[in-house]
């Protein structure tokens, strides 16, 4: 229990006060070059840069209408359809590429929910009150004990639609608890350090300490937040999706398995319509977790020399 | 003392959230599935009164003040009447949970344990041959399969496990030409078709037991004490699990501990692609069949099941790590 209060104090934020200005132009410049010197994390930002091009030009590269249902149906791949064709004769590819938008907007959206959560979370228990703290800090325990994906398919069922926008909510409202945590903590640890408590005697209002003092010097820990948020949005986008709670008529990574998953498309040989998407949802996550390495040896410097 | 009447007061306080959650979201929702449930339930032949009441109480169709309504469902509650299963008429809701209770206990409860050894033990070894090549290749790969979806690797395994090579059963939790007894026959059977998705769970969350321990045991190993230990000559196996890894472990043992609670919940998804008659199958073909009741009770008895697990692991962690229960006085 007590690991989130070990959390180890950003050694950057010692000294980063006193020439302030100066050191977080610097800082906003090195920000991606120091992603980009990492070997792990430029990984990441290629395949992740990779699957936002798809999901722009996904129209103009995809080599059929996802909607069209003119082609053979259940084929396994071929020359002319590369992944094969569905159980309505739709293009398999073609439904990968177009599918990208929406698997990519429901991930990120989902993960950018939670973070704003936890962000207004953390700071309300850490910062603000102690009467808060006690309700707010209950609050988050008991959103990180309740089993995840339960909750998520029962909220789900009781919701009087289906769709994409009703998945994202889903993800957003079970996501934050564990960002929230952390965060506070992280709160907890810069409220007491000496420029935030100068600048509280200086007499600055309690909204610009805890935006313009405290979270600058947290960024790169929502960052991590951020991304682990995301990729358990995708990851539970897609097991809810699967289940078929979520819109089967939108196309997305996960509602492509559900049909091929409805449609027997393993007893049929149809291997590469299965294959693709969970694939394309793996390199996704692989993608964010590659960025999140990148993302802790910025906030903490000691893990740079290691590996 | 301060720190248990805190952890009763949040176990108490998780429940009362759970349950009033469970309460309230029925009642706000537009329209009412509930009523047009009740009135598909007439089609169905002759339902107790008493039971139909059951559920009138639990999904609030009732014209009293919400607060009567309200310690009406507490009653209820209490008593485990959670009314009857609309899909599997006229069993009764606590009847279908008794039911799929057993199969996902064994199955997810083996496969946790299970787990949680091999990947603590891994973890170790990771650790101790930090950057090494074993070191290297199971972190890359762990790392790896918790980006991909379980049930995407769940439906290869099982297509060429089962499906290519018949190897074992396909799905199921037992052969549907015998009826569940306890002799060998089933016993064997129920092995047969449990040995897969146990697989599948194990291979798949092994890697977060690996990681914890791996990082923990890698900052424990940097702590002065180790130095020590190293420096008069002890055995490397002895530093290595009595004084190392006996420190690193307590988070795993914390994650240990709520996994136990979630087993209940059982795992939604590979019940669903082994077609596994467990509680998380029960509550996926509820919500398919808005069965309202079912799912009520489902969800009421994982909250149940996860938060009482949870006070467990607080009392026992006073034994195991007495720092807490000095929390807040240091």
């Amino acid at each position: 229990m007590g690991t989130t209060e070990n959390v180890a104090p950003d050694r950057r934020t010692l000294t980063a006060h006193p020439v302030r200005t100066t050191k977080s132009t610097r800082h906003r410049r090195g920000f991606l070059a120091v992603l980009w010197a990492n070997k792990k994390s430029r990984a990441g930002m290629l395949l992740l840069g990779l699957f936002v091009m798809t999901a722009l030009i996904g129209p103009w590269i995809a080599p059929y209408s996802p909607y069209a249902t003119n082609y053979a149906i259940m084929q396994t791949p071929t020359l002319h359809h590369w992944l094969g064709t569905t159980q309505n004769g739709q293009d398999v590819l073609s439904e990968l590429i177009y599918g990208t938008r929406l698997s990519l907007e429901v991930t990120f959206v989902a993960g950018f929910g939670a973070t704003a959560i936890s962000i207004v979370m953390a700071f309300a228990a850490g910062y603000l009150g102690r009467w808060l703290d006690d309700i707010l800090s209950f609050i988050t325990n008991v959103f990180l004990v309740i089993p995840g994906l339960p909750l998520m398919v029962v909220l789900a069922a009781y919701s009087p639609v289906r769709g994409i926008i009703v998945i994202m909510a889903v993800l957003t409202v079970t996501g934050w608890a564990w960002g929230a945590r952390v965060l506070r903590a992280q709160v907890l640890a810069l409220r007491n350090r000496d420029y935030v408590i100068a600048a509280r005697f200086a007499g600055e209002a309690p909204f610009r300490i805890m935006f313009r003092e405290i979270l600058p010097n947290m960024l790169s820990l929502v960052g991590a937040n951020f991304l682990g948020a995301s990729l358990a949005a995708l990851l539970g986008a897609a097991s809810l999706e699967f289940l078929g709670f979520g819109d089967p008529t939108a196309l997305s990574w996960g509602s492509m398995l559900y049909w091929a998953q409805n449609s027997g498309a393993l007893l049929q040989g149809q291997w590469a319509w299965i294959f693709a998407p969970g694939f394309c949802i793996a390199l996704l996550g692989m993608s964010l977790i590659l960025l999140n390495f990148g993302l802790d040896e910025i906030s903490n410097p000691r893990l740079r020399g290691e590996s | 003392m301060r720190y248990l009447t805190r952890r009763v007061a949040f176990l108490i306080g998780t429940l009362w959230v759970a349950l009033t959650f469970n309460f309230l979201i029925p009642r706000m929702m537009p329209g009412s599935p509930a009523e047009t449930m009740i009135a598909n339930f007439h089609g169905k032949g002759q339902i107790n009164p008493n039971a139909l009441h059951a559920i009138q109480i639990m999904l609030g169709i009732s014209t009293a003040p919400l607060w009567k309504q309200y310690l009406q469902y507490w009653g209820q509650v209490l008593q485990f009447k959670f009314g009857i299963s609309y899909t599997y008429f006229p069993y009764t809701v606590t009847h279908m949970i008794a039911q799929a209770l057993p199969y996902t206990l064994i199955l997810v409860g083996a496969c946790t344990v299970i787990s949680f050894v091999l990947g603590t033990s891994l973890g170790i070894a990771a650790a101790w041959w930090r950057g090494g090549r074993f070191d290297a290749t199971a972190t890359t790969a762990l790392n790896f399969s918790s980006a991909f979806p379980y049930f995407w690797f769940a439906l290869f395994a099982a297509y060429w496990v089962s499906f290519r090579f018949h190897w074992l059963p396909l799905s199921g939790a037992f052969s549907s030409s015998i009826s569940p007894m306890f002799n060998w026959t089933f016993v064997s059977s129920a092995l047969r078709h449990a040995i897969l998705p146990a697989l599948t769970i194990v291979i798949s969350s092994m890697g977060g037991w690996l990681l914890g321990m791996r990082n923990n045991m890698i900052s424990t190993l940097r702590e002065d004490y180790i130095v020590l230990a190293e420096a008069k000559g002890l055995r490397a196996s002895w530093i290595a699990f009595r004084y190392a890894a006996r420190n690193a472990i307590l988070p795993n043992i914390t994650g240990f501990a709520m996994a136990l609670g979630f087993v209940v919940s059982g795992s939604l998804v590979m019940e669903t692609v082994f077609a596994y008659p467990g509680i998380g199958y029960l509550l996926v073909n509820a919500v398919g069949n808005e069965d309202y009741p079912l799912m009520q009770g489902v969800f009421l008895i994982i909250v149940l099941a996860v938060v009482m697990a949870n006070f467990v692991v607080d009392l026992l962690y006073v034994f195991i790590d007495p720092r807490v229960s000095n929390e807040g006085r240091v």
